[in-house]
């Protein structure tokens, strides 16, 4: 490669992989949930919704939206990894991401999710660490949290089975 | 608790389902409701796809289901005197859900202490001995007082 790639196309590429993997799961439009990419870090955003709302007398988010809320933060987080290095690579765009096996994601083998405090009408923000990530098994721990970033409003750990990838490029 | 008093229950816990907008999002029913026990049920939906290649529900919704029929099984416990909150929840995924099937998940209170209800529960679409997932879970919990009298006065008692 002679010339430095642009700016604009590195941010293109991830940017329309990114896209790719969230846009092609209805749940996560279901429940409305957004990726904010800062370089490689990902920060999921679920939106305030009324439908979200599990008890409405306090009112407080059901623990059920929470919980599908960090395993879709966890899902993304992993998958994302790793496309992040074919892409870095070269191997992946948006154009054959779809091809590349890239957007088989993980399955949940278990998630443990800690209720630390009700889940307030406001929006969501949660960050997935992936603690470790062998070819079959990773382990990702998930942060969830609201106004302050440092007021966990639920925390999770979990184990995913990774999909085996086609061979890419 | 008597029948009257379960049905009793059961009719208030159930208008307070009707009223979660998350539940209703997910159309969740109520299929039975015993003493500490409960099986409540979700239609599969494309919305709620988590694998668009099998059209798999997402796990999530699932653990939503699971949550609320446990939070409803403790509700049903003959001492519960007060709303619950869920306090952890581990969800164990044995497979995937078939697509296009209704998926009923089955609760159990099988410990309340003074303070935390015990939980397990599991999820299947028509044989339970054949589960999706399984969870178990803790729950806040607070007792009659009716029921540990002696004890909860003189618990009282030494905390003043």
């Amino acid at each position: 490669m002679n010339k430095p790639e642009s700016l604009q196309a590195v941010k293109q590429r991830r940017d329309g992989v990114l896209a790719a993997l969230v846009d092609s799961i209805p749940y996560i439009k279901f429940l409305n949930i957004t990726f904010d990419r800062r370089g490689d870090e990902l920060t999921a955003v679920m939106q305030f919704e009324e439908k979200l709302i599990g008890n409405p007398a306090i009112p407080a988010i059901h623990g059920g939206a929470t919980a599908s809320f960090l395993e879709t933060a966890a899902l993304i987080e992993l998958a994302w990894q790793r496309a992040w290095t074919a892409m870095e690579d070269d191997k992946l765009d948006a154009d054959n991401v779809t091809a590349s096996g890239y957007l088989r994601l993980p399955k949940t083998i278990d998630f443990t999710v800690d209720y630390l405090r009700s889940g307030l009408p406001r929006d969501c923000y949660a960050r997935a660490r992936v603690n470790r990530s062998g070819r079959r098994y990773a382990s990702v721990h998930v942060e969830a949290w609201q106004d302050n970033r440092a007021r966990l409003f639920a925390q999770a750990t979990g184990h995913f089975l990774m999909p085996r990838l086609d061979t890419v490029g | 608790m008597t029948e009257e008093e379960l049905r009793q229950r059961v009719a208030v816990a159930k208008k307070f389902m009707s009223a979660l907008p998350f539940c209703h999002a997910l159309d969740m029913r109520i299929d039975e409701a015993g003493i500490s026990e409960a099986v409540m049920s979700m239609p599969y939906d494309p919305q709620i796809v988590g694998d668009p290649e099998t059209g798999v529900v997402h796990g999530g919704a699932v653990s939503a289901l699971m949550d609320t029929c446990c939070g409803f099984a403790v509700n049903l416990h003959p001492e519960c005197v007060s709303p619950t909150a869920t306090i952890d929840l581990r969800m164990d995924y044995m497979r995937s859900a078939k697509p296009g099937e209704r998926i009923f998940a089955k609760a159990h209170v099988y410990k309340a202490t003074s303070t935390v209800a015990f939980v397990r529960a599991i999820a299947y679409e028509d044989d339970p001995e054949n589960p999706v997932a399984t969870a178990t879970g803790a729950f806040v919990f607070s007792k009659s007082r009716k029921a540990g009298k002696g004890k909860a006065a003189d618990k009282s008692g030494a905390a003043a």
